[in-house]
């Protein structure tokens, strides 16, 4: 099985033949190799095709498959005995016959795999609540045989820890699942084959053979050592559907082919919160131009080639507990793919097959999944730009984070996880962390680190605020103090989660995808910013009550004086209140800086909520800024619900002012619209959202979900959810099918700020 | 990261003026009231008394908010990196921007040296004066409201008579600037067939000098309804329900007859996000 490693003054592979050489032949480079030989497309979306029969056919199995999964309360099928690992499964197929593009989790489309390395318990509930049982003899290996990461967390956590976690000043901390977030560079395999890849690996092992082996190099190595052990089973996986991928892809059906195996691979290792497929569209390109170009390959069967492909990402499934949905609602993998953004030599990414994946969602129907993302520069072609909000203006599918911002960062080759995390395609990965509550912890800064729901005393006793009315200054000296300590309790949190996960659920092939050393940055996250704002704004600019209970704990507000409707609200555009969000971004990013990491991870933050804006909202007490105990927070970095009545720029403008250098997992902002408002007609829709995006990217805005949708129409497939499977809508930084969400979700979702001219 | 303003933005401007104006508030994010992203006025006060009106709470002169026009036009160019590259601006709506036309005249400039376009929308219940003949100078676009071409209908759903409407509207079409005619389908009110020919040959007139770009078609909705419940008024079109489909198309027929450029709304698309 040993592979001749080509060197510049030897022939390179067969494989490779039209490609232009360069660094990459000698060295795992994909994004030389993508400099080096991708054809910028400045066309229009006139040359696309539609859907083949092939397609049509296919998908009309899987549209069958999908209702049946829906019928079944949301999981079809599970196998209950298989311990899911690269190679644990013999092929599975949707038709073979009608399969360009093949390879399932299981042997079967939307059977789940277990999963139990993050935590068995997880896995067993998650059975239960759909009405299947574990196999016992699993049961029997995690809990007397193997440990998993979930007791792993456990063993480490402190009581401070539980206790945050359980008042949910802390929550969705990946300490019972797989954190995904992680990005293998899936394009090697195709570029380079697995042999390559594993004698690179070998290599690098090699270079970990030094004179004082401390824990940083044992488990470097040991690390590397798994790397090559999950390339050999993607190996064997491929073989069982009558692939070798020990070579190099040689063309486009097998370049696509390669990577959705590598992808495949890792979502039959790891349940992860969010997979991510990268940036592989312009990759892929140059292949399908090769092809096109030597008269083997059709626009038609380029484009069949991508349908079936993203078909396959529509049905990746994880098996998850009814409570984790309450989370993230929907069912999301998070496949995310960027499309789109500009190289740092000044030229647009933009390929033809950029078009092709978007145009799979006409040629399909819209969905969540894969997460298409374009990645939006004042630089890119026009038609690309029209072309990419029509798309949204017709299925409010896709999701736009700022090129022009994150390229100083991250160069060009940087992919995104989950939904607005961006990281260079395998140099950098991150350990996620969920988010802490930021709003709780104002109330928390109030109450002297009592909680105000329960009483329990969760937070350090210090002297609560005593006076009648709240005094600005007072407030956020304590605020100030209570951050530090959540910062540090966090991180700590953070750091037991993560060296668990790499010790008991580590993700060998995503990383085997990945070079030597990386860049880790621990996620930290932010939830509640805009109730935090306002609230500090109410403080500041109007006259804030306190009520407190008979046990003295404040627990609902009153606001007075003569700023009583009038105090700055944030989504306005007015500095007296932004000025406040920009500061608590800044600060409580600061105070993050200050604590030791695990692995010497890069401490950075989102604000982001996925939908867990309304669990956050749940568990939190009456807030200063108005806000009733309950009610669900704004999501992402939102304004609160119909607070900014100045229209969509005063509201877009708020957002773009919160600090990226201070926020770089990502910055999440939630638009809606109706069509009505956004243009006359789709033509003026179009323009409007392209110039609505270009002035947000030269603000500085970060990421903008697009939604375009007609309120009567959510409210009837409330209604009526038969009528609308594959109604899409974007919510923090994803997309769900509306009729997946809770019915509480559902209201929010309608209720929050829609854009509407009266 | 906002671009130089073109023509210099408002260095100087800011202070020289202590003109105010009354509005009741603003919208930043227009797109249906003159082309591309605009930044909408809403000026406080209104000489009509239109039964669907749908900003009930702007009619009263008191009330709204006074600011500084020099104030308003430093917001405008905070957005200016929004509204230019779209081909947007700004746009003077109400209430009836006329009653305030010199402090719409002075913001108008003010917004030209922004290098944005000028939009009024107005219901045209106003003499020439000299105070309007320079705002028309300034407005780029003027969206003209016209409710019924019947004098008497025109009294009983807007509370005033049409003919210095048709006459302000006769003048601003002699003058061949870009003009919009705007009229709102009331079913029972301005539905009737000789109504309708009678706004068809009223507009086909307007249309000789050249200006008129387009003729909207307006659909009433009781969207407003709540802001007159909110005074404490009674809904004056309680029984009129929103205008059907083939409603609005009759009355877009008659005046296509005329040749008159009319919108079509297009809501109700079949579009890829619901498969029934």
């Amino acid at each position: 099985m040993t592979h001749t490693v080509p060197s510049s003054t030897e022939t390179v592979s067969a494989e490779w033949a039209g490609f232009r050489s360069g660094r990459w032949v000698d060295h795992v480079d994909v994004r030389d190799f993508i400099q080096r030989n991708y054809a910028p497309y400045e066309g229009d979306e006139s040359f696309l095709a539609p859907p083949t029969e092939a397609t049509t056919s296919l998908w009309a199995k899987v549209s069958a498959l999908l209702a049946k999964e829906n019928a079944a309360g949301g999981t079809l099928d599970v196998d209950t005995s298989t311990i899911s690992t690269i190679d644990s499964h013999g092929p599975g197929y949707i038709d073979q016959s009608l399969e360009r593009i093949v390879g399932l989790q299981t042997d079967a489309p939307l059977r789940r795999a277990i999963i139990p390395n993050g935590g068995i318990r997880v896995v067993e509930s998650a059975c239960k609540a759909y009405g299947f049982t574990l196999d016992p003899k699993v049961w029997e290996i995690f809990t007397r045989y193997r440990k998993t990461h979930n007791d792993g967390v456990f063993d480490a956590y402190t009581p401070e820890m539980r206790a945050a976690r359980s008042a949910g000043i802390i929550t969705g901390l990946p300490d019972a699942y797989g954190r995904g977030r992680i990005i293998g560079d899936y394009r090697r395999v195709a570029l380079y084959g697995i042999n390559r890849l594993i004698q690179d690996k070998e290599d690098q092992k090699s270079s970990v053979e030094i004179g004082s082996m401390e824990e940083d190099e044992i488990r470097l190595r040991e690390e590397i050592s798994e790397q090559i052990s999950a390339l050999r089973e993607l190996l064997t996986m491929a073989e069982a559907y009558g692939f070798d991928i020990s070579r190099p892809a040689g063309n486009a059906r097998e370049a696509i082919q390669w990577l959705y195996f590598a992808y495949l691979g890792s979502v039959k290792e790891q349940n992860g919160a969010a997979m991510s497929l990268g940036r592989v569209a312009t990759f892929l390109d140059i292949y399908i131009e090769r092809d096109i170009a030597a008269g083997v390959l059709t626009e038609s069967q380029a484009q069949e080639l991508i349908d079936h492909f993203v078909m396959k990402l529509r049905l990746v499934r994880f098996l998850r507990t009814p409570d984790y949905n309450e989370l993230f609602s929907g069912d999301p993998t998070w496949v995310t793919e960027v499309l789109g953004g500009m190289g740092t030599d000044g030229r647009p990414l933009v390929s033809r097959t950029s078009f092709r994946f978007l145009h799979t969602l006409y040629n399909l129907g819209a969905a969540p999944e894969p997460n298409l993302t374009v990645l939006w520069a004042l630089g890119l072609p026009e038609p690309f730009k029209r072309y990419a909000a029509r798309v949204s203006v017709d299925t409010s599918s896709i999701q736009y984070e700022n090129d022009d911002l994150m390229r100083p960062y991250w160069g060009d080759d940087y992919g995104i996880a989950c939904c607005v995390s961006a990281m260079r395609l395998g140099k950098q990965m991150q350990f996620f962390g969920a988010r802490c509550n930021l709003a709780k912890a104002l109330l928390y800064a109030i109450n002297g680190g009592r909680d105000e729901l329960n009483g329990i005393q969760v937070g350090p006793r210090f002297e609560p605020i005593h006076g009648e009315y709240l005094d600005y200054d007072e407030v956020m000296s304590k605020f100030d103090y209570f951050l530090d300590w959540i910062a540090n309790l966090y991180i700590n949190t953070l750091n037991v989660i993560h060296y668990m996960h790499d010790k008991y659920s580590y993700e060998r092939l995503q990383m085997a995808l990945h070079d030597r050393d990386v860049l880790r940055t621990m996620a930290c996250g932010i939830a509640g910013l805009s109730v935090c704002a306002d609230s500090l704004s109410a403080i500041k600019h109007a006259k804030v009550r306190a009520i407190r209970d008979e046990a003295g704990t404040v627990v609902d507000f009153a606001i007075e004086g003569p700023n009583a409707d009038s105090w700055p609200k944030f989504g306005n555009n007015d500095p007296a209140v932004d000025s406040i969000a920009v500061d608590l971004v800044e600060r409580v990013m600061k105070k993050l800086q200050k604590n030791r990491t695990y692995r010497n991870a890069e401490p950075t933050m989102s604000v982001l909520t996925i939908t867990s804006n309304v669990v956050y909202g749940a568990k939190t007490g009456n807030t200063p800024d108005g806000r009733k105990a309950g009610e669900p927070f704004a999501p992402g970095a939102n304004p609160m619900h119909g607070r900014d009545s100045h229209g969509a720029l005063a509201s877009l403008s708020s957002v773009a002012k919160l600090p990226y250098e201070f926020s770089q997992d990502g910055i999440s902002y939630t638009f809606s619209i109706e069509p009505s408002s956004l243009g006359k007609d789709e033509s003026g829709r179009v323009s409007n959202l392209c110039s609505l995006l270009d002035g947000y990217v030269s603000e500085g805005g970060h990421h903008i979900n697009v939604n375009v949708l007609d309120r009567d129409m959510l409210r009837d497939a409330m209604e009526h959810p038969e009528r609308y499977p594959q109604l899409t809508i974007r919510v923090s930084g994803y997309a769900v099918n509306f009729v997946k969400l809770t019915r509480e979700q559902q209201l929010d979702v309608i209720n929050r700020t829609f854009h509407a001219r009266i | 990261m906002r671009g130089t303003p073109i023509g210099g933005g408002l260095a100087g401007a800011t202070g020289a003026s202590q003109t105010t104006a009354t509005i009741h508030s603003v919208e930043t994010f227009g797109t249906v009231d003159g082309p591309g992203i605009r930044y909408v006025v809403f000026f406080q006060g209104c000489p009509l008394r239109c039964a669907y009106c749908h900003n009930r709470d702007t009619w009263a002169r008191s009330g709204g908010k006074t600011v500084k026009v020099a104030d308003l036009a430093v917001d405008i160019e905070r957005y200016a990196g929004f509204l230019r590259p779209s081909g947007g601006g700004v746009t003077a709506t109400g209430g009836e921007p006329l009653l305030q036309a010199a402090a719409v005249s002075e913001l108008f400039d003010l917004v030209h040296g922004l290098g944005l376009t000028t939009a009024l929308d107005t219901s045209g219940h106003a003499a020439i004066t000299p105070v309007i003949d320079a705002l028309l100078e300034r407005t780029d676009l003027v969206i003209l409201d016209l409710k019924h071409a019947d004098n008497d209908a025109h009294r009983n759903l807007v509370g005033v008579p049409n003919h210095r409407i048709l006459e302000f509207a006769r003048e601003v079409a002699r003058r061949g600037r870009p003009l919009w005619v705007r009229h709102v389908v009331v079913p029972g009110y301005t539905t009737d067939e000789a109504d309708v020919t009678a706004l068809g040959s009223v507009i086909a007139e307007l249309a000789e000098h050249g200006g008129l770009q387009r003729v909207e078609l307006l659909a009433y909705h009781e969207l407003g309804r709540h802001k007159w419940e909110a005074l404490g008024e009674r809904y004056p079109l309680e029984a009129v329900s929103p205008p059907t489909a083939d409603e609005m198309r009759a009355v877009a027929s008659v005046l296509e007859g005329y040749g008159l450029p009319v919108c079509r709304p297009d809501y109700g698309d079949r579009r890829p996000n619901v498969h029934e």
